[in-house]
């Protein structure tokens, strides 16, 4: 795809702006989530994500990209990303894109990889927060054609080479890859301790920083393929979850008469649930 | 909407997608073969399972065991160990001559590696992540509704695919039973479908791979649960599963802190499970989390918060620090042995 580049690593980091889970509800009526009031924060592993670019970039030099497709309140999350250490920043925001499953969205975030231009690696979270799980790492590679590591717990360039060596989770275990470059890579939540802010970059990263915002007309996305039109999925109905009707039996007394209540308990536990 | 690569019309069939290590089934891939049959039974649809690998004869005759009415067997050595290029590429290959209707996955990490790249290809629907599946025969054209677990709690969500074929999903372990291996003579027929596998189209290799004993806590009969409350120590919960042959599981801050094994998680990320008693310590009951323990026969909860949530999911519940009852009961266990 694209040459090597001498210059290190040209990094971009997939950052998502996701609502505190314990803040949102869902409204039955319009079967959609209600986020108003709700808190935003970056989805967790997506600064486990930044912080994989940042220490490659320590390693190898090269510039690291934030990207991220969300309305336009996602921009001062996006800034913080750049007092973190990015260098740039793209938003892919337009109203087009709304209501988009994971192929309108990899589709959407794909044209913003290529705009954006020349890359080696694309690092997303492993998943994000509020609802969609996991899906959209493999499905940017995929637009993008170029090579997949899902739930990356190690990352590293093999020196004078286009390639990565990476280690991925598994059931029970975990692999370790040799990778081509370009990539797309989804990083494991908790893999490392993200920097905190550098008060030298604050200023520039808050006030002078250009954050670029692209539009479908910008990106010259094929309607079709964004958004809810785009989606092959939709929400058929919400239900209720039915909660099983549980005993809800309080054991109290000393420590020592619970304990004695418990063990009878689970001496005689004969698996029915009964009563 | 991007066309689909199958018309609804000519998409047949539930199809599984059959997990193993080369000798035997993923349990989530046996849980899938038994929901598939159950749905086809419904519908009056086949049910396909697809196996993929290399020299995989004796695995497929064991594969036809468990209820499917055709095992289709994708061998090439490049499927030797799972590599999502290699996968992706065997396995369009075939929805693409054989031209599922509906597609299932387990959500396990190649599962969810491989499904999503796959969908994108097919560029078709993926729900992920689903906590039960259910099909529509009032449509003309089957339609698959898959539930998730919307968050923020007590609402789950019905996730259709009209019209992009197949219809593809991928499904937590432990919501469904697995199949149980059916007698001589009800076993399905098996077929192969020839794939080709550029190796230059491979852009991972494998290495090495280090396999532990892999934990299963879907199929324990007791489980001794710990949450952020426990901080940071199961020595406790470790003995009191010991001596009542229980298993430990945690909940997904315990796993995030790295306080335990990932399998041992239990909920919406974790895994549904379906002991005959739970005892839960330390967990405040988040819906993500009890929606993993909604099948258990017993919950016992210990909690020091009496308005924590998790109270309203257990028969038995304990406001206390976990730290002053565990003790007392250990002792109360030994002594009765
Ligand atoms: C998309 C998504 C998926 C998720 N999937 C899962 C999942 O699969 N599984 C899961 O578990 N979570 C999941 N979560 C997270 C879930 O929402 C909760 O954050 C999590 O379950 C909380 O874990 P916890 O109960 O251990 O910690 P907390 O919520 O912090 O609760 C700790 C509890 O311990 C009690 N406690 C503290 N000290 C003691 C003591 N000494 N004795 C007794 N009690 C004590 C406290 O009163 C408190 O109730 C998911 C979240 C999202 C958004
Ligand atoms: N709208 C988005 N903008 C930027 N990155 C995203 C977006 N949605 C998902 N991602 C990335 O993909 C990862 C996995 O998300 P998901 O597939 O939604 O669970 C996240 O951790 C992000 O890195």
């Amino acid at each position: 795809m694209n040459p090597a580049s001498n210059n290190g690593l040209r990094t971009i980091v997939c950052l998502k702006v996701v609502p505190r889970p314990e803040e949102v509800r869902v409204d039955a009526e319009t079967m959609t989530l209600d986020r108003a009031g709700a808190q935003s924060f970056i989805n967790p592993p997506d600064l486990n994500a930044l912080e994989t670019a940042l220490k490659l970039k320590d390693a190898c030099g090269g510039e690291v990209s934030i990207l991220s497709m969300g309305p336009p309140f996602f921009e001062p999350y996006l800034r913080l990303a750049l007092a973190v250490g990015a260098d740039r920043a793209f938003l892919l925001s337009d109203r087009a894109f709304g209501g988009a499953d994971t192929l309108a969205t990899t589709y959407t975030l794909a044209k913003g990889v290529e705009k954006i231009g020349a890359f080696d690696l694309v690092l997303c979270g492993e998943e994000s927060l509020d609802g969609a799980t996991a899906q959209v790492p493999p499905g940017l590679a995929e637009w993008l054609d170029v090579a997949q590591v899902t739930c990356a717990l190690e990352i590293e360039k093999v020196p004078g080479k286009r390639e990565m060596r990476v280690q991925r989770e598994l059931k029970g275990g975990s692999e370790t890859l040799s990778v081509d470059l370009p990539a797309v890579v989804s990083v494991k939540a908790n893999v490392n301790e993200p920097r905190f802010i550098d008060y030298d970059r604050m200023e520039w990263a808050l006030q002078e920083a250009p954050v670029g915002v692209w539009g479908a007309g910008d990106l010259a996305t094929d309607p079709e393929l964004t958004g809810l039109a785009g989606s092959p999925t939709t929400v058929a109905g919400v239900r209720q979850v039915a909660t099983p009707d549980r005993r809800r039996k309080h054991l109290s007394g000393s420590a020592g008469e619970i304990a004695r209540a418990l063990a009878d308990l689970l001496r005689t536990q004969t698996g029915s649930r009964g009563g | 909407m991007a066309a689909s690569l199958i018309r609804p019309e000519e998409a047949q069939r539930i199809w599984v997608w059959l997990e193993h290590d080369g000798t035997s089934l993923e349990g989530v891939s046996l849980e899938l073969l038994a929901k598939g049959r159950e749905l086809a039974d419904r519908s009056g649809e086949g049910l396909v399972g697809l196996l993929m690998g290399h020299e995989l004869d004796s695995l497929a005759d064991e594969a036809l065991g468990y209820g499917a009415d055709e095992i289709v067997v994708a061998e090439d050595p490049l499927l030797e160990v799972y590599t999502t290029d290699a996968w992706c590429d065997a396995a369009a290959q075939v929805v693409l001559e054989k031209k599922p209707n509906i597609l299932l996955f387990g959500a396990t990490p190649d599962g969810r590696d491989l499904a999503g790249r796959l969908a994108v290809r097919l560029r078709t629907g993926l729900t992920a992540d689903c906590t039960d599946l259910e099909i529509k025969t009032d449509e003309p054209a089957l339609m698959l509704a898959a539930e998730v677990t919307g968050f923020g709690g007590g609402v789950a969500a019905i996730i259709a695919c009209k019209e992009n074929r197949p219809q593809m999903a991928t499904v937590r372990p432990g919501v469904f039973r697995p199949a149980l291996r059916r007698s001589h003579g009800e076993e399905g027929v098996q077929s192969r479908c020839p794939v080709r596998i550029d190796p230059g189209r491979v852009r991972t290799r494998v290495l090495e791979r280090r396999i532990g004993e892999a934990v299963d806590i879907t199929k324990a009969e007791a489980l001794v649960v710990g949450g952020r409350g426990v901080k940071g120590d199961f020595g406790l919960l470790e003995t009191l599963a010991g001596l009542l042959g229980a298993e430990l599981g945690a909940s997904r801050v315990a796993v995030d802190e790295g306080w335990i094994e990932k399998d041992r998680m239990i909920g919406q990320t974790g895994s549904v499970t379906r002991p005959k008693v739970a005892i839960v310590c330390g967990v405040s009951g988040a819906m993500q989390f009890t929606v993993g323990i909604m099948e258990a026969d017993t919950v016992v909860a210990i909690n020091s918060d009496p308005e924590a949530p998790i109270f309203e999911s257990a028969d038995y519940c304990v406001v206390d620090d976990l730290f002053s009852i565990l003790p007392p009961l250990i002792r109360e266990l030994e002594n009765s042995r």
